[in-house]
């Protein structure tokens, strides 16, 4: 009762809680409306594709779609050994099908990925089949080739049965899941993926921290300079920044290459002989070099940014009042400079560690990455799944650092300007 | 203990930051140990670029700056001891009032237990304390200033400098610190050398006050002998108010000279620095020197015409149409007396010739 009575009025006898619902109803609506497409965009082309991408990294459907009958037939198989007619017939019709149909080569592509050998065996039974008489299938299509009788291929087939499956991302971390069901690794001479993951991190994070290296300096300088030359310096900061990517990578290319002008340089000053000239590309140092270079923009702006808002008065006082100039930096600048790093490093190795066409083009093939080997699964083998899968798998690494930095730094302390 | 008189000395200090302009000309300057002094003067005059050559932030362009009798042009401003409050108080944002105090002394490998020490006799001494863990964002204007007081003080320097210190601060709080830092200076007897081109500020907290213009020392002196006795036009206009006539000397004796004003009445002055007849001068008066009807028989005496009347409340001010100067103020203070102060009357001024001051015509 006592709540009742204790409600605040407006003059007109309305509650105030519902009249200010009502007004801020109407504000909320325009708010609402003036973000709409925005929203729309984000889904149309975030949320969906990323969605879609997830969805297709564990799609495995293709096969169970084209063999319903042999898998219906094989659910009663234990696997053991060889399956029953029930199973050979079924595969029989599928397959029948899928001839005329003129898409069974897409399956013989699929089961080689799972065993090798298959698809020569899916050819010959293909060009058997038209001779086959009605009945005891098992017989005839173990005629055909001694490996359809082989159990291992039968097991194979099963292993593709299921809908759905995560067997893209063991891949892509060396692994598979064996005929016995058990997760191991990959022999070691086909380990390639493990080798590139772990050189992605290596050079994001080198790139990081060169970009860090060189770039807070020039922050300084830019932040310190009088206006006429810090628009300068701003200006050679940023011009790269306003050139083609690929004309950036292109004229690394020209300088380092073993004929090029860095080489050149080099061999004219003495350092290495002419018949000795280093390689810098088409492996790490290029692309160390050359990232480095595109990147190192992403790190200057935000400590600019930064920088530009500590008052020069307090590194004085710092002097004044008795810090070396070392110590002043180190206690009164640095700290205060902590929430541009952060934000610049985090961009930084970000964008490095997806980073794709300067390594195709100066990496070679101790230089490329990761992305580069999704890159080559949606172009060149078209297994989108795979590719999805990996690029999920990056989507989760750098989340799990977006997690960390939260945990360590605090992202409300990011300034990105 | 005889206390130092050159304690602080600039010898012949020019400054130039472009090789062309010299901001400081031919400064000599001596501060003696203990004393408040306060350079004032319009902004672009050159005390700031003074206090910053002292301070170890810039250096001389010529000449020595002598602290305790050692020359310290060569020294880095981490080695001068010398504490400093700065126009935005420049405390360490991501330090709290503990650690901002305790930074010199940590930097000096002071032990923490004198630091605790030192730092709640600072805080005590601008009352602020319990405040040790706050952030300086979290502390008003007026605190976060008594915090940079503080923090220049901890560590028992020899000279404190303070720039503009009070500039941010509302009227109100202003004159409050102003009071509070002249106290904080007599108690613990620290050289003070203080920058602002607030006059008030100036008059109220110094033992002698350096007026500065165009990189000189215009005049240096006390408070009153400042206000009383200027020694130049530019002095004598920068401080306080003070009424203006032009015109030349006709004759001149030992302490009296005759001024013919454009409008051609004659006056009689008090010669500072006209020395002959026919020099172009300028007199200055006093408002509050001038009195209206006054009994006492003064050499000059004439009539105005009352211009403007504004209520001050305490005092009347009176704008005089008066020997061709039309904005000859008068203060009047309020008193019954004073009742036929109206707008468009006629009334009789009168001053002594030796507060009217002939001086530099500029």
């Amino acid at each position: 009762m006592s709540s009742e009575t204790q409600k605040i009025l407006t003059t007109d006898g309305i509650p105030l809680e519902e009249s200010l619902k009502k007004a801020e109803k109407k504000n909320k609506l325009k708010a609402f409306l003036l973000v709409c497409p925005l929203l729309l965009f984000l889904i149309i082309t975030y949320v969906f594709p990323i969605g879609d991408m997830l969805f297709r990294s564990i799609d495995d459907r293709m096969v169970t779609n084209m063999l319903p009958k042999t898998y219906k037939a094989m659910e009663k198989w234990d696997g053991k050994d060889l399956p029953d007619e029930e199973v050979f017939e079924a595969f029989y019709l599928d397959y029948k099908k899928l001839v005329e149909e003129k898409t069974f080569g897409k399956l013989a592509t699929q089961l080689n990925y799972e065993k090798n050998g298959f698809k020569s065996i899916l050819k010959k039974l293909k060009r058997k089949m038209k001779k086959f008489e009605e009945g005891n299938y098992k017989e005839q299509i173990m005629g055909v080739h001694k490996r359809w009788a082989n159990v291992e291929y039968w097991r194979a087939l099963k292993r593709r049965a299921p809908a759905y499956s995560y067997s893209k991302y063991l891949k892509g971390v060396d692994m598979y899941e064996n005929e016995n069901g058990k997760i191991v690794q990959v022999p070691e001479d086909r380990r390639v993926h493990k080798i590139l993951w772990v050189r992605t991190v290596e050079v994001a994070f080198f790139v990081t921290v060169l970009c860090f290296l060189m770039a807070y300096p020039i922050a300084h300088l830019l932040a310190t300079l009088p206006m006429k030359y810090s628009n300068l310096l701003m200006i050679c900061v940023l011009l790269p920044f306003w050139t083609s990517l690929l004309v950036r990578t292109a004229s690394w290319m020209i300088l380092l290459q073993q004929q090029g002008i860095v080489n050149d340089f080099f061999v004219w000053i003495g350092l290495v002989s002419d018949e000795n000239r280093p390689e810098m590309m088409y492996n790490k140092t290029g692309t160390y070099v050359a990232m480095t270079q595109i990147l190192l923009p992403f790190m200057v702006l935000p400590l600019y940014s930064v920088m530009k808002t500590i008052s020069p008065s307090l590194m004085r006082a710092g002097k004044s009042l008795g810090g070396t100039p070392f110590v002043a930096f180190w206690k009164v600048y640095f700290p205060l400079t902590i929430p541009g790093i952060g934000a610049g490093c985090l961009l930084v190795f970000i964008l490095a560690i997806g980073y794709y066409i300067t390594p195709a083009l100066v990496g070679g093939a101790s230089g490329t990455l990761i992305s580069n080997q999704i890159a080559f699964h949606m172009k060149s083998t078209l297994d989108w799944s795979f590719a999805s899968a990996m690029g999920l798998m990056l989507l989760t690494g750098v989340l799990a650092i977006y997690w960390v930095y939260n945990k360590l730094v605090g992202v409300d302390n990011i300034k990105l300007g | 203990m005889s206390k130092n008189s050159q304690f602080v000395k600039f010898d012949k200090v020019d400054k130039s930051y472009d090789g062309k302009v010299l901001v400081v000309k031919d400064l000599n300057l001596d501060i003696a140990e203990g004393e408040f002094i306060t350079m004032l003067g319009p902004s672009g005059s050159g005390k700031t670029t003074c206090l910053m050559m002292l301070a170890g932030f810039e250096t001389p362009t010529n000449g020595e700056i002598y602290l305790d009798s050692n020359p310290i042009s060569n020294i880095p401003p981490h080695k001068r001891g010398i504490g400093m409050v700065f126009q935005n108080y420049a405390l360490f944002p991501h330090m709290t009032v503990y650690e901002n105090l305790a930074f010199p002394l940590r930097v000096r490998k002071v032990s923490k237990d004198d630091i605790d020490k030192k730092v709640d006799k600072a805080l005590s001494m601008v009352s602020l304390t319990g405040f040790e863990n706050r952030m300086p964002g979290q502390l008003s204007g007026g605190q976060q200033q008594r915090v940079a007081v503080a923090r220049a003080l901890v560590f028992d320097p020899a000279v404190v400098l303070m720039d503009e210190p009070l500039g941010a601060l509302d009227k109100n709080l202003r004159e409050s610190m102003q009071y509070e830092i002249k106290h904080i200076h007599e108690s613990i007897g620290v050289t003070v050398v203080y920058v602002t081109h607030d006059q008030g500020e100036a008059l109220t907290m110094s033992n002698r006050i350096a007026v500065f213009n165009d990189g000189k020392v215009q005049q240096l002196s006390s408070p009153d002998k400042l206000y009383e006795e200027p020694v130049n036009s530019f002095v004598a206009e920068f401080i306080g108010e003070n009424n203006r006539f032009a015109g030349q000397v006709t004759e001149i004796s030992n302490n009296k000279c005759k001024v013919k004003l454009d409008s051609g009445s004659e006056i009689l002055a008090n010669p500072i620095t006209v020395k002959s007849n026919g020099e172009k001068t300028i007199v200055s008066l006093r408002p509050e020197r001038a009195l209206i009807n006054s009994k006492e028989k003064m050499e000059n005496n004439f009539k105005g015409k009352i211009e403007e009347v504004i209520y001050h409340g305490d005092h009347t001010r009176v704008r005089l149409d008066l020997l061709g100067n039309k904005e000859f103020i008068l203060k009047v203070p309020n008193s019954s007396a004073n009742m036929e102060i109206k707008l468009g009357n006629q009334i009789n001024v009168s001053w002594n010739s030796f507060d009217a001051r002939a001086l530099d015509p500029k």
